[in-house]
């Protein structure tokens, strides 16, 4: 395949970036969107240029580290991908793409395609946890746990922060994300116990690190690679409203 | 020459544990709030070591080259976590789990790590438990459990096929945990370039800050790497592409010894390679193997679609070769199986290097529901990648490099041979001996970091507690980021023609022919000579752009790839020595007339411990392997 690319290129947060057009050429379908871009950088790196800067490292779609804005859509037009796992075979020879870093004013560019997603790890710092010291756990089958009730949990704890959700969101609000963990230890017994101080924390958090409002418009949940469900944010608002 | 002392604690096997953990010497809670930890790596084993020493009181820094702790590699881990729970009553135990591991691992580990490593499954999974992991459940809510390759009981915990991703985010909210306490901080964003050493102990590091190219000191009281494997030497791999040796291999050039670095694990359930600018091999989990039966054609060159070839001409080899155990033999078995019947000719599909993986009579009997409960996103990921739909046509695989068992040698308290130096999860070499059962890195990684470090370090650290903090002003920090300094100069200063990559990809094709799933003499001696020459292109005709005061990634990859060069001669080396085929290191040399591997514990029963001597060849170690409590058996799954 031959691809026209349409790339952001910034040096750095403090100056501005533009984009930049690329032809590339022999474009196998079984590529992945990543290999592709590899292919651009070999050419790059080969002719003495700096490559384009992306975040990128399990390829198998469960890290979270890559993420980009592809023709409009966070990780691409096909749902419930990343974008190491977006082959090349959904598109077309001939075909223009363009390609940005997650824009939200909580996730600075920091070079290319790479953006500062720091402000998720704060969220979590501030209570994205069950308080529970190494040695102290009782043995595991004398909490028992409703079958459902852990499998919801696990729909919601697979979240693999990538961002998309906040790239996705007309706000760039990060309500997918945190009720994600505040769901999975919400449905959770041994999640209760803290339920009232984890939620309060952890909006608190997220209000200080700049993100939006949510307005229930659900791109974050169209977007979102594994397809986190849109109940997540109505048990959030839930178990906020029970916290005070 | 290193004198290796395992440091084994005398008495009965199962009593050695518990009876060092009540002997070893304690640091006082107000003492241990003055002792500095640096902690390289933040998988299971590095997030729980940070996590658990931060909960001690311990002042803790922890670094990691991933933009967050939560991306390490541990999350890619699939099919689960091993304990010796015995919840399906199907007569498991400790010792049930001590002895396959010593079997799995062809007889080459130390009976107490692996005892101890055992012992303590039970603890990691009601760790987990209580963190809120999500583990799979019956309709009682206890927990489940299945079967794993290489074992006859079920003690594997999973989380349907995301056991890792679900443990890391356990292991990095414990973690975040103590971060807001004040006794971790963490550094994201860092490659540690050197260790630095000082009056024979580990008291610091070098690192890179990834975004700004600054060169940062660290200083502590002791270094723990947790910094995982180096199976992306072979470039394609199951790993995650920046996963690297070079902390590992910083450390070995400082003293601390190298364990049986041929070791490798190579999966037999990965996608085959299906472009050549492919960049990893995704892992299909060993779990798939539990329903999905194993064949190839019976006739050599069989191009009909898999589904056209009737039932009576499809050879189900594994069954076939190994009736007790059939499509569950352990790893290293079934890749070099699948080997066999490639290089043979039957293999399937465009390049004739995949088998076929059927879940037809699993479908059959169970019904498709049941089969999607159990792994559907693994057939989604399969079907994403590969065009194909698992449920309608078998799965096409073929072996992936994959683990590494060799590593940084320690003894029974972690720490290697540069006192202060210690080193957990995969990194060190301690528990799998020549081949690692499914579902036992994470519990080993989990073990060592959660439960056997924050015991054994203070043996070390009570000993630290006169000493002050240590200063980063001192001539060795100044050796050590002079020197850290003057190769990314070198590096980019080459200004040749080829990416890292491509000299990265070169080098994985010279170990994958020559040290992978078979080896023999005459190919190693070749792959030293090739590796040398590529070595020499490498540092002639390298391309680095940009600059080192700057967020750099063809920089960093440079400086992994350099390390590579050297670490392959070691496993070169260490494979060639190595006159004998045991787990997964298999010398065509030594087999039986079945094609079975051949151990040879007269002469090879010990561990062997690399230490770096300079430009000259590494000097041989040896640490004997005695087996007190088991007896040496052949290996057989048949």
């Amino acid at each position: 395949m031959k691809l026209k690319l349409k790339i952001w290129r910034q040096k750095n947060a403090k100056t501005k970036g533009s984009f930049v057009s690329y032809d590339l050429d022999n474009v196998s379908p079984d590529m992945s969107f990543l290999e592709m871009l590899d292919a651009l950088n070999k050419r790059l790196v080969e002719a003495g240029k700096e490559p384009v800067a992306f975040d990128h490292d399990c390829r198998e779609g469960i890290c979270g580290s890559c993420g980009m804005f592809i023709n409009g859509y966070p990780h691409g037009p096909v749902p419930g991908l990343t974008t190491c796992h977006l082959a090349m075979r959904y598109f077309n020879d001939g075909d223009s793409i363009t390609i940005e870093p997650w824009r939200a004013k909580a996730f600075p560019v920091i070079k290319d395609l790479i953006v500062d997603r720091s402000a998720f790890d704060r969220i979590q710092v501030a209570g994205g946890f069950i308080s529970v010291t190494a040695g102290a756990a009782a043995e595991a089958n004398s909490v028992l746990v409703n079958k459902h009730q852990s499998d919801m949990a696990f729909d919601s704890a697979i979240c693999i922060g990538c961002g998309a959700c906040v790239a996705a969101c007309k706000n760039a609000s990060a309500m997918l994300f945190v009720s994600a963990k505040v769901s999975q230890y919400a449905l959770l017994p041994q999640g209760r116990i803290e339920a009232k101080t984890r939620v309060r924390a952890m909006i608190a958090e997220m209000d200080r690190q700049g993100f939006g409002s949510c307005s229930n418009t659900g791109a974050c949940e169209a977007q979102c690679p594994k397809q986190i469900k849109l109940t997540n944010i109505a048990r959030l608002n839930r178990e906020y409203y029970k916290a005070f | 020459m290193i004198t290796l002392n395992a440091k084994i604690p005398e008495g009965p096997l199962e009593e050695k544990w518990t009876k060092y953990k009540s002997t070893t010497k304690l640091v006082n809670p107000a003492n241990k709030k003055k002792l500095d930890i640096i902690i390289i790596g933040t998988g299971l084993s590095g997030a729980g070591s940070a996590a658990a020493l931060g909960e001690l009181g311990y002042n803790v820094k922890v670094f990691c080259y991933q933009d967050s702790p939560r991306r390490a590699h541990s999350v890619a881990a699939q099919g689960g976590i091993n304990a010796a729970k015995n919840y399906k009553h199907d007569g498991d135990s400790v010792y049930r789990l001590f002895y396959d591991m010593i079997k799995g691992g062809d007889f080459r580990a130390r009976e107490a790590n692996v005892y101890r490593i055992a012992e303590v499954s039970n603890q990691v999974i009601d760790h987990y438990s209580a963190l809120g992991v999500p583990f799979a459940r019956e309709y009682g809510g206890t927990l489940d459990t299945r079967s794993f390759g290489g074992v006859q009981v079920s003690r594997t915990f999973y989380a349907k096929g995301q056991t890792g991703q679900q443990c890391l985010l356990g292991a990095y909210s414990s973690l975040n945990r103590q971060i807001k306490a004040g006794t971790v901080t963490m550094y994201p964003r860092r490659d540690m370039l050197d260790i630095v050493v000082i009056d024979g102990r580990a008291r610091g590091i070098i690192v890179r800050n990834l975004l700004t190219g600054e060169i940062e000191r660290h200083s502590a009281h002791a270094v723990v790497l947790a910094s995982g494997g180096y199976g992306t030497i072979y470039y394609l791999s199951t790993l995650a592409v920046n996963s690297n040796a070079s902390a590992a291999w910083k450390a070995f050039k400082k003293g601390a010894a190298f364990a049986n670095p041929s070791f490798v694990q190579i999966h037999p359930t990965s996608i085959p390679q299906l472009n050549e600018f492919q960049s990893k091999l995704t892992l299909m989990s060993e779990s798939l193997r539990n329903d999905g039966r194993i064949w190839v054609p019976k006739n050599k060159g069989d191009k009909r679609p898999a589904n056209d070839i009737p039932e009576e001409e499809r050879d189900y080899y594994l069954e076939r070769r190994y009736p007790t155990f059939g499509n569950l033999v352990p790893r290293d078995v079934a890749s070099r199986a699948a080997k066999e019947r490639c290089d043979a000719g039957y293999g399937v599909g465009d390049t004739g290097l995949a088998v076929n993986l059927d879940f037809r009579d699993a479908i059959k009997k169970q019904g498709k529901k049941a089969i999607e409960n159990k792994y559907g996103n693994l057939f989604e990921m399969y079907q994403h990648i590969t065009g194909l739909d698992p449920y309608e046509e078998p799965m096409r695989i073929y072996p992936a490099g994959h683990y590494t068992m060799g590593g940084l040698w320690v003894d029974y308290e972690l720490m290697t041979t540069l006192p202060g130096l210690f080193s957990i999860g995969e990194s060190n070499f301690s528990d799998h001996g020549a081949n690692r059962l499914g579902a036992s890195s994470l519990m080993q990684a989990a073990g060592d970091g959660y439960f056997i470090l924050p015991n054994t370090i203070s043996n070390y650290l009570s000993g630290e507690i006169r000493t002050p903090k240590v200063p980063t002003t001192g001539a060795e920090f100044d050796e050590a980021e002079k020197k850290a300094k003057e190769r990314i100069e070198k590096l980019l200063s080459i200004r040749g023609k080829n990416t890292s990559t491509t000299f990265h990809r070169r080098l994985g094709k010279i170990m994958w022919d020559y040290c992978g799933m078979t080896r023999n003499e005459e190919g190693l001696k070749k792959a030293l000579k090739l590796v040398d020459e590529l070595k020499k292109e490498f540092w002639s005709d390298l391309m680095v752009p940009g600059e080192g005061a700057d967020l750099n990634q063809e920089l960093e990859k440079a400086g992994r790839v350099a390390d590579f060069m050297e670490l392959a001669k070691l496993m070169i080396t260490d494979a060639l020595n190595r006159k004998e085929s045991c787990g997964a290191h298999f010398r065509e040399e030594y087999q039986t007339p079945d094609g079975e591997a051949m151990r040879n514990d007269s002469e090879y029963s010990y561990v062997a411990a690399w230490e770096y001597n300079g430009d000259d060849e590494p000097i041989l170690n040896k640490e004997p392997l005695k087996f007190e409590f088991v007896e040496l058996k052949e290996r057989s799954y048949k």
